[in-house]
């Protein structure tokens, strides 16, 4: 299907904020402002960004630990998000997810997963709800090579087989589980053929392109729209920053970073907009301003929340306030 | 005395451990060339080959799973889970399957095996943060060690590793960088004997893991208020040392129990009701004290975590309700 200009555009715009976003949060990590557990996504923003845009607004998505390009290309606000990540009241989850238990009720985001996998079989019975109900909807899964090892996995997809669920499996193969090669933790090379096990359609394709996340998600999600069930996609990508903070990277070499580098979603994407005559340098020096100054109200919005109360610890354990805590 | 830091003692138990006996190996995730998510087995892939150091996939189940078969078939595994809270996806092997092979096939099979896991709030949210150790304690079959200190650590895990039955060996993230006196020589610290860390004759403060650390300080302030605490570190849950926690509380007649974990069905529980059956009851001269992480899950926000963790002031605060 053919893509308007201005959404070919928006996705452009939506690859970089997502980049600039983790930019800077990265920046923050790196000076202790941002504490604790953070999983930044550069180097695969084709992937959600790609994958969001071929979803109807009221289609849900439900992510990972790595999730923050999930949430920005949903549409989640990302004032909210950085407060989040900085603990503040004013956060995605009044500062008591963090970076990995990032949400959006709003955009239909079930949210971020602190658990590898965790997240798979929820996405099934998000599923389960809509076919049940008899819902439009259908829901996009993200999780990475990694969740591909748990067992959650392999019972959520054949249940959601057995069951016929409108749900799209998104696998950002990123190439590594931390330190895990996908060489090392599968003795298979294409993770689509996993699909087969399951009777659902599977397909590897090239998560850089953002075009081709777009087409291969589209189809995926017309199929679970129209009652044919899941599908599995794997896009094959790769995270450009070490695992989390404290990760020095002894198990890759800089020469194959590099040769990922060179294939930056975000360049390659803006070269095929300039050679269709869509972005110019000046459009894209002032998307980069335009993304950056947002970016900055998102940081100034974090440092002057406040953090919560103390005695916010315990609202929010239940749903009626006064079960004895 | 030279000292180590507690991620070193326990890669050095570790390593002499792997030493002594070639049965003995190691799986986990990224415990290889990366060195674990703490970076407790750093090197020691190098020492000891990948045969022996395994990465796995991320696949908790199969690991808790694998070292409960391989110890059953002559092996002496070591498996690690990267947060104590992943333990719940391995929880049938642990809990069904790994503790009870002894008791239910009539005492014919024994699984030697160790589960390493690191536990405790450390700036990471509700699912890196938890200490599950009264899940743990609750299945019998299982012996559940939770040491504090380095010296502690290393001796044992030694332990642990000769032991011939399943061992949840809990490690306190925050221990790992703590520093402490452990010897050159060879040692091992038998299980089901608690530590006297600090010796007083007013109050027993028995506290757990990383919250020893907190007692002790708690004590040195309370001892500027007047209070001779004795601070009790049980190191093993299972087997638990009531002798010398009877002997303690008889002698103070006044109790605080410290742990990290939520209070609802903690193991404070358990060890107030034990001491309530016993003879210590009648030197009672307080009721028993609890200081306990609340009963919500960890929160992430630095300002509400902080709150959560029990801490030296509500320590103190504790102690102060039964001594004044
Ligand atoms: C059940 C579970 N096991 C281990 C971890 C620790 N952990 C967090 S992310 C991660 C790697 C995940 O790899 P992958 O699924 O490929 O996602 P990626 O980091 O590549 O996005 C690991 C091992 C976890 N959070 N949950
Ligand atoms: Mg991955």
């Amino acid at each position: 299907m053919e893509l308007s200009e201005e959404k070919k555009e928006n996705m452009y715009r939506n690859m970089l904020r997502i980049r600039q976003f983790e930019r800077k949060v990265d920046q923050f990590i790196s000076r202790g402002d941002i504490t604790g557990t953070t999983h930044l996504y550069i180097g695969q923003e084709a992937v959600a960004v790609g994958a969001v845009n071929a979803l109807e607004k009221e289609d849900y998505i439900s992510s990972t630990h790595r999730g923050h390009g999930h949430s920005i290309a949903k549409g989640s606000d990302i004032k909210e998000m950085m407060a989040e990540l900085f603990g503040k009241s004013t956060g995605a989850c009044k500062g008591k997810g963090g970076s990995l238990h990032i949400i959006d009720t709003e955009t239909h985001n079930l949210g971020a997963n602190g658990i590898v996998g965790g997240g798979i079989p929820i996405a099934v019975g998000a599923a389960l709800a809509m076919d049940m109900q008899e819902k439009d909807e259908v829901i996009l899964n993200f999780f990475s090579d990694g969740a591909m090892n748990q067992g959650a996995f392999h019972e959520a997809a054949n249940l959601a087989s057995t069951w016929n669920l409108p749900v799209v499996f998104v696998c950002e193969n990123n190439q590594y589980g931390m330190s895990t090669s996908v060489e090392k933790a599968f003795n298979i090379k294409d993770l689509a053929a996993r699909a087969k096990a399951y009777n659902i359609p599977g397909v590897k394709i090239d998560g850089n392109k953002v075009l081709e996340v777009y087409d291969a998600v589209k189809e995926g999600v017309k199929r679970a729209r129209e009652g044919g069930g899941p599908s599995l996609i794997v896009a094959e990508t790769y995270r450009w920053k070490g695992h989390s903070k404290s990760d020095a990277k002894v198990y890759r070499s800089k020469e194959e970073e590099q040769a990922w580098k060179d294939r930056d979603p975000i360049a390659h994407f803006e070269e095929e907009l300039k050679n269709e005559g869509l972005l110019d340098d000046d459009k894209v020096k002032k998307i980069h301003e335009e993304v950056d100054s947002e970016i900055e109200k998102a940081v100034t919005f974090a440092q002057d929340s406040p953090y919560p109360a103390k005695k916010e610890l315990f609202d929010d354990v239940y749903v009626d306030a006064e079960v004895e805590l | 005395m030279r000292t180590l830091t507690g991620r070193e003692a326990v890669r050095e138990a570790l390593t002499e451990e792997m030493k002594r006996d070639e049965k003995v190996f190691l799986l986990g995730e990224d415990i290889g060339v990366y060195g674990g998510a703490f970076g407790v087995t750093a090197g020691m892939i190098d020492e000891f080959g990948e045969k022996r150091v395994r990465d796995t996939p991320i696949s908790e189940a199969a690991i808790a799973g694998a070292a409960v078969g391989a110890s059953l078939v002559g092996m002496r595994p070591v498996a690690e889970m990267m947060f104590m809270d992943f333990i719940t996806i391995a929880s049938d092997q642990i809990m069904n399957q790994g503790a009870k092979i002894h008791y239910m096939f009539g005492g014919q099979l024994n699984a030697p095996f160790v589960l390493r896991m690191p536990a405790g709030a450390a700036e990471a949210g509700a699912q890196h943060t938890q200490s599950l150790e009264a899940l743990l304690y609750h299945i019998p079959g299982l012996k559940v060690v939770m040491p504090s200190t380095p010296y502690d650590l290393k001796g044992l895990l030694k332990t642990a590793i000769r032991d011939d039955n399943p061992v949840m060996f809990i490690e306190h993230k925050k221990g790992y960088g703590e520093k402490g006196e452990v010897p050159e020589e060879e040692y091992t610290i038998p299980f089901g004997k608690a530590d006297i860390k600090r010796e007083g004759k007013d109050v027993t403060i028995i506290a757990t893991s990383h919250m020893v650390y907190k007692a002790l300080n708690a004590a040195e302030e309370l001892e500027k208020k007047g209070v001779d605490a004795e601070v009790l570190d049980p190191r093993t849950l299972v087997p638990l040392d009531m002798e010398s926690i009877v002997k303690s509380v008889s002698k103070t007649g006044k109790v605080v129990i410290v742990h990290e974990a939520h209070r609802r069905g903690g193991i404070g529980g358990d060890i107030a009701a034990r001491i309530s059956d016993s003879d210590a009851f009648y030197y009672l001269e307080k009721p028993i004290k609890r200081v306990t992480g609340p009963n919500t899950p960890v929160p992430f926000s630095p300002v509400l975590e902080s709150e959560f963790i029990p801490n030296e002031e509500k320590i103190i605060e504790a102690v102060l309700k039964i001594t004044d």
